[in-house]
């Protein structure tokens, strides 16, 4: 039935409320998670979770958006839209996983960083930008998850990573069909044609050689059945880690700045 | 002598040029910043600057180079890196060429290489008569390639931004660009160079995002229009209208994101000096 979702289809999917998020994955995934909070410079930010656990016995730092999962919760988090506090916490995190040598595992699902006042005064621009400059660089594993809707440089601020992977029905974008069809078009409604155009969903990505690899998803969609899509998570993460175990730390650094050296450039065999 | 005279006479090119595509055609231009009715000629002569009010008119990327470029001489690299339509978007082709037909660029972005006050270095110049200076893949892969030219040189950097953000019409494309570009600048800041970064109006979206806000130095424009979000998009968000000022190069610089702004009248020195001063640093350096 997943064959046959238009782009649209999957993005709606994407944003289900029900749909498992970064706090059933800790719960599902880790075990002894201790949380951490705050970036040593200003705040605390609720639409980003980062904190420590083990991994099938492993400690591993694990960051992830969240969007909260009641009204309180979501707004709490601004439904999922960092600010800087909540970037430089990520890379405060980052940077402490590297110092001990641990893995670091993130999700995604964010409908972009905050557009707001505070947010700007305080550099969101900036902030996003350390991430990605200081993310290729760490000397640890880095995975990323993008569960449900990853939209613009908020998401790619913890998506710098050795393997990036994608649920079958999250979407990854510049921004969102709304926002797209807005600057494009001038109109907002004209989203669902936006999300054809855009290429956004995991099959499209993956062509792109913009993911690594594509987690299945429970017949109907991960909300259907949470226990069985963490189960997949599980499967394809311990994959991964035990994929990167061999490579040295300047070897880790050198092979994500070497994946994302090669995005968009001009390719001499011609595209297939 | 007839080295100062060859000097006078590149100054007047370069001012030629500066005025050739932003100013509007008429004699007497109104200043969008305080109303004035000024004389294009004298905008013209003040560097595409008003007169009256000190507004920064925006300037073509070859104006720019031959604005802060010692002799206004520059060369030229990666020219031959063009956008290509990794999505096939409808319509993106001919959107393409007209750009390329109205700036005579192949591309929003022209990396160069040329002297300063006597220093060699390599600058990467973001025009936003192209397409908005937006970021497509071939914008992000010549600055790429330019900073990597500068590192394998031990050269120092300067980016001129000028950019309205991601090219929609290349979508996840534009958006990888920003890791690519950042990763670069990673490089060439564990080689201990220097790189500049010079914000003028505007810097937005994921340009501010990524390698426009990554330098060693970042100097601005005055009243240059910077941010991550639109402006637009902001007050649609929070449902209120935006202080006076808000996002302006004064605004960042006041809230600790830009070292100096620097008048465009003093920028080739301002440029010098920072190339000066970062030159014979290298006894304690860490590699
Ligand atoms: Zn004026």
């Amino acid at each position: 039935m997943e064959e046959t979702l238009t782009a649209a289809q999957r993005v709606a999917l994407a944003r289900q409320a029900q749909r498992p998020g970064i706090c059933a994955f800790i719960d599902g995934l880790f075990t002894g998670f201790f949380e951490m909070k705050g970036d040593r410079l200003a705040g605390e930010d609720g639409a980003i979770l980062g904190g420590v656990a083990l991994y099938h016995g492993q400690p591993v730092t694990v960051i992830g958006t969240r969007k909260g999962r009641t009204v309180e919760e979501n707004l709490h988090c601004r439904f999922g839209m960092p600010g800087p506090e909540g970037y430089r916490k990520a890379l405060r995190l980052m940077k402490q996983a590297e110092k001990f040598g641990r893995p670091v595992i993130t999700f995604i699902d964010t409908p972009g960083a905050y557009p707001g006042i505070a947010a700007e005064e305080r550099g969101q621009g900036e902030a996003i930008a350390c991430c990605l400059m200081e993310m290729s660089t760490l000397t640890v594993p880095v995975v990323s998850v993008v569960t449900g809707e990853g939209n613009s440089g908020g998401a790619l601020a913890l998506g710098v990573a050795n393997r990036v992977l994608m649920l079958e029905n999250a979407v990854y974008a510049i921004l969102s069909p709304e926002g797209f069809a807005s600057i494009l078009w001038k109109d907002a409604s004209r989203h669902e044609e936006a999300c054809e155009l855009m290429k956004l969903t995991a099959p499209d990505l993956m062509q792109l050689g913009v993911i690594d690899a594509i987690i299945q998803e429970p017949e109907g969609g991960a909300q259907r059945d949470a226990a069985a899509q963490i189960a997949m998570i599980d499967r394809a993460l311990s994959a991964e880690l035990h994929a990167l175990r061999g490579m040295s730390g300047r070897e880790l650094a050198a092979q994500r700045m070497e994946k994302f050296r090669r995005m968009g450039a001009p390719r001499p065999e011609a595209d297939a | 002598m007839t080295h100062v005279f060859e000097k006078r006479r590149n100054r007047l090119r370069a001012m030629k040029e500066l005025s050739e595509s932003y100013l509007p055609p008429e004699q007497v231009i109104t200043c969008p910043s305080c109303g004035q009715e000024v004389a294009r000629e004298e905008v013209e002569r003040a560097l595409s600057v008003c007169p009256a009010c000190g507004h920064h008119f925006p300037i073509s990327g070859p104006a720019r180079l031959r604005l802060v470029m010692d002799g206004a001489k520059y060369r030229e690299l990666y020219r031959h890196v063009q956008a290509g339509n990794p999505l096939d978007f409808p319509g993106y082709d001919d959107k393409l060429r007209a750009a390329q037909e109205k700036t005579g660029l192949d591309e929003a972005v022209i990396v160069a290489t040329g002297e300063i006050g006597g220093r060699r270095c390599v600058a990467c110049v973001l025009d936003s008569r192209f397409m908005m200076g937006s970021m497509s893949a071939a914008v992000g892969e010549k600055l790429t390639l330019g900073i990597e030219y500068t590192v394998r040189r031990a050269l120092p950097l300067i980016i001129f931004s000028a950019s309205g953000g991601a090219r929609m019409q290349e979508g996840i494309l534009s958006l990888m660009q920003m890791a690519k570009t950042s990763a670069a600048l990673a490089k060439l800041s564990q080689k201990g160079l220097l790189y500049i970064s010079v914000l003028t109006d505007p810097t937005m979206g994921g340009v501010t995002a990524s390698f426009a806000s990554l330098g060693d130095v970042i100097l601005a424009e005055p009243g240059a229009l910077i941010g991550f979000a639109g402006p637009r998009v902001i007050e649609q968000t929070i449902g209120q209208s935006l202080p006076e000022g808000f996002q302006r190069a004064e605004f960042l610089m006041e809230h600790g994101f830009i070292d100096a702004i620097v008048p465009r009248s003093g920028l080739r020195d301002a440029l010098a000096k920072l190339l000066m001063l970062h030159e014979g640093g290298t006894a304690w350096r860490k590699h």
